[in-house]
């Protein structure tokens, strides 16, 4: 039990550390994340360029490290509005029930059935082009955050319906508790590591999301790094044998993920 | 051990196989492996329109004439030898006598007049046939003699001898149809979304100095195949013996590995270019339209972009910065006398400033105090563009623009260059598959839908494209070659001045030809590694014996 909980704290460890490198990008690096050094392009790292340099000479390690920024900050920001609304929709049509659980429900199926990429894809082409690059970033997470709930509504449905029954609802219902009442005493305190769960599982889908929207060209404009759009650097795979530095961004983001899967006691170390 | 009449007939079938085989098809059975990039659409040679199919039709279509590849000069094929009247409005072929498609049916005049025909039939929709509509009126075939056929249209038309290249002869009489060729090969086999194999015919007329018939090689099996990084994977494993149009980054890679195999043409065709909205009906603000249809504006911009370093960082160096519509390959058509493209941030800041912009805290303003920003859009997937986009971005910084780069999918990117124009500017290529300036024609003239800075116009919008729409209309309708040659010179001037297009690059033409493969020569021209496919043979394996 010690060394799960030392892992624990290790990946959360590794998690603040990746999380303050990118809010601190420039202390850890005096280069501009656009400029190109052309004269050594794909050059392999060296104390100048410690990571090496990308396709167009850009310092590999400064991307990484504003592409944290852009990719750490907005991930949760998205994942927090798809657990909102999963929450909100979830929430009313567990405790409801009746016509408005079968409206809320048949959406988020009809939601669910509708091939996520290809929406995203269609919903990015219809921002207007003359936005900056910081705007499409916004638009590209907000976007995935109000496409991405209905996976947790289902979880947060199921939850809620289970709490409709349970005895502490209905003797709260019995001693005649307000709505608000039951809400923000019974039911919410009731779902919140449901939302918690959710909320910290959906951070690593929407990176993964961005990473392969980036990777079909439809994610982060350019020169804003993230890291969906440095892993493009990665689709070759005989490059990248040449140059295993190169794969620096994909480590980064599977220790991300990974880390993401471990910093909360599993349901065996609670029981 | 029983040898019965029946096996005495094989074995003497088979000896005098092996004995009377000429030493060019001393691989029997032998197959050469190679990929297209794409599902053929069409094996009618009349309806090809997209690449794959392309292919498919030079190794099965016969032809009445042929442009060498490498020499670009034209040769006989099926027509022994052509005059093309004075006035260029009619040409006489004179046919090959004892010519026979791949199912036996003869070939002769009238298979030349069906092809014709079914060619030009508006119904047809063939893209091969509108190269042929010089002007209004029909086209009329004679075939005085089984030898002989004659073919006059209404108007001259310009460079006519060229355009039957892309003529594959049908048959009028077989009932295979399209699948009957008089081409090297024929489709013996097609599994969609796997491959075409095409086999030997028979009856291609063709021999070698030697009197041996030609192909040498007897199958070709052409693996349908879109990821790039597996066709270079299985060439190197020896799977396949040669890709055509390797990007830069590959070749790269695979003249690290394997030096040998390859192999570089030169500068290519193809080039890269870049574009203003300059249309009348989009929505694009007045001072953004302004900036675009200024002439200082655009050169400046091309002055600005440092094509050298586009050439060197995205290209890898197997690219030429681009000094016009025509690339230097095309040796007839390209103008030497244009100036080489040069990256001076100086002379185009000098440039707006004429034009009235100014540059303030490192912020180039218009004359009216709007900032200069704009959007360039470039498909998405396409990594060398969008390379190129973040470099020209860093470029234009240099000189106060901001340029904000934005990848589209295809299909939302061609809505928004060719229906609602609703884009600043574009960066896209340009294949080139015809070495003739009529091939773009539809680029060139005002009123063509692919005029893409200011498409469809009634009217020439500028006193330029009207001198573009003269000389281009001129240049079509004479067949003297000098003549043609010295309006398309200015056309290609008048474009280096006003910067409709700012071309970039043009490609070089880079392809993987195999050890095992003799005789491949690739060149500039399309298709490329396997232009003379009669003459290519498979050397002996090895492990295999003679067949591979």
């Amino acid at each position: 039990m010690n060394a799960q909980r030392m892992f624990r704290l290790l990946c959360r460890g590794t998690l603040l550390f990746i999380f303050a490198s990118g809010l601190f990008a420039g202390a850890f690096t005096h280069y501009s994340y656009t400029h190109q050094f052309r004269d050594i392009p794909n050059t392999a790292p060296s104390a100048a360029h410690w990571l090496g340099t990308d396709a167009l000479g850009r310092d590999l390690f400064t991307r990484i490290v504003y592409g944290t920024r852009v990719s750490l900050l907005l991930a949760p920001a998205a994942a927090l509005l798809a657990t909102i609304i999963a929450a909100i929709l979830g929430g009313i049509a567990g405790l409801r029930g009746g016509w408005l659980e079968k409206i809320i429900l048949a959406t988020a199926d009809l939601s669910m059935s509708l091939p996520l990429l290809f929406v995203l894809i269609a919903l990015r082409a219809l921002l207007p082009l003359d936005v900056s690059p910081i705007l499409s970033v916004v638009a590209t997470f907000v976007v995935l955050g109000l496409l991405g709930w209905p996976a947790s509504l289902r979880v947060v449905w199921a939850a809620s319906r289970n709490l409709r029954d349970s005895d502490h609802v209905l003797l709260a219902q019995a001693l005649g508790y307000r709505r608000s009442q039951m809400l923000f005493r019974q039911v919410i305190p009731c779902l919140r590591p449901i939302f918690l769960a959710q909320f910290w599982i959906s951070i690593p889908i929407f990176i993964l999301t961005e990473a392969t929207l980036s990777m079909l060209g439809l994610g982060v404009m350019e020169p804003l790094p993230s890291w969906g759009n440095l892993l493009r650097g990665s689709e070759d795979f005989s490059a990248m044998a040449a140059n295993p530095w190169r794969l620096v961004p994909l480590v980064v983001l599977v220790l991300t993920v990974i880390c993401f899967q471990f910093i909360f006691p599993g349901s065996e170390e609670l029981a | 051990m029983r040898f019965s009449r029946r096996s005495a007939v094989l074995w003497l079938a088979m000896c005098s196989f092996l004995f009377s085989a000429p030493s060019g098809r001393a691989q029997s059975g032998a197959e050469l492996h190679f990929c297209l990039h794409g599902e053929p659409k069409t094996f009618n040679p009349i309806l090809v329109d997209d690449e794959a199919s392309e292919n498919v039709r030079y190794l099965t279509g016969g032809v009445l004439i042929r442009v060498n590849r490498q020499t670009q000069a034209l040769e006989p094929a099926l027509a022994e030898s052509w005059q093309v009247s004075r006035d260029g409005r009619k040409i006489t072929f004179h046919l090959r006598r004892g010519v026979y498609f791949s199912d036996g049916s003869p070939f002769s005049s009238e298979d030349v007049a069906y092809t014709m025909k079914l060619l030009m039939d508006p119904q047809t929709h063939s893209a091969t046939g509108d190269a042929f509509r010089s002007g209004e009126g029909t086209i009329g075939v004679q075939t005085p003699s089984p030898e002989v056929a004659v073919i006059s249209f209404p108007t001259p038309v310009a460079g006519l001898e060229r355009l039957f290249d892309q003529v594959a002869i049908l048959s009028s009489k077989s009932p295979k149809k399209e699948m009957s060729v008089l081409g090297p090969y024929y489709v013996s086999e097609y599994v969609a979304g796997s491959h075409v194999l095409l086999r030997r015919n028979p009856n291609y007329w063709k021999h070698d100095a030697e009197g041996h018939p030609l192909p040498y090689i007897e199958t070709v099996r052409l693996d349908i195949q879109r990821n790039r990084d597996i066709e270079l994977m299985r060439f190197r494993r020896g799977e396949l013996q040669l890709i055509n149009r390797l990007d830069a980054e590959q070749f790269d890679r695979l003249q690290k590995d394997s030096p040998g195999a390859a192999r570089n043409a030169g500068t290519g065709l193809d080039g890269e270019e870049f574009w203003f909205n300059q249309t009348a009906t989009s929505t694009l603000p007045d001072y953004k339209r302004k900036w675009f249809q200024t002439t200082e504006f655009r050169r400046a911009v091309s002055v600005a972009i440092n094509r050298a370093d586009l050439a060197r960082v995205v290209f890898d160096g197997y690219a030429t910065p681009a000094f016009g519509p025509v690339s230097p390959s095309n040796h007839f058509w390209f103008n030497a006398s244009l100036p080489a493209p040069k990256h001076d941030p100086q002379a185009a800041l000098l440039l707006l400033s004429r034009a009235g912009y100014r540059l303030e805290n490192g912020v180039l303003k218009d004359i009216a105090g709007n900032r200069v920003e704009f959007t360039v859009i470039t498909n998405s997937g396409n990594t060398a563009r969008e390379k190129m986009a973040t470099m020209i971005q860093q470029d234009l910084s240099e000189i106060g623009i901001t340029l904000k780069v934005v990848t589209l999918d295809f299909p939302s990117l061609i809505e928004r260059i060719t229906r609602t124009f609703d884009y600043d500017a574009c960066l896209l290529g340009l294949v080139n598959t015809d070495l003739d300036p009529n091939g773009q024609l539809t680029v060139w003239l005002s009123s063509g839908e692919d005029h893409q800075w200011n498409p469809n116009q009634k009217t020439p919008s500028t006193s330029w494209e009207a001198e573009i729409d003269k000389l281009m209309h001129e240049q079509a309708s004479t067949p003297d070659e000098k003549l043609r040659k010295a309006k398309f010179d200015r056309v290609q001037q008048i474009v280096e001045e006003q910067q409709p297009f700012i071309y970039l690059v043009n490609k070089n033409a880079l392809s993987a030809v195999s050890s095992d493969l003799a005789g491949a020569s690739p060149v500039a021209l399309n298709p490329q590694a396997f232009w003379n496919i009669e003459t290519l043979r498979l050397k002996p394996s090895p492990e295999m014996g003679a067949s591979k």
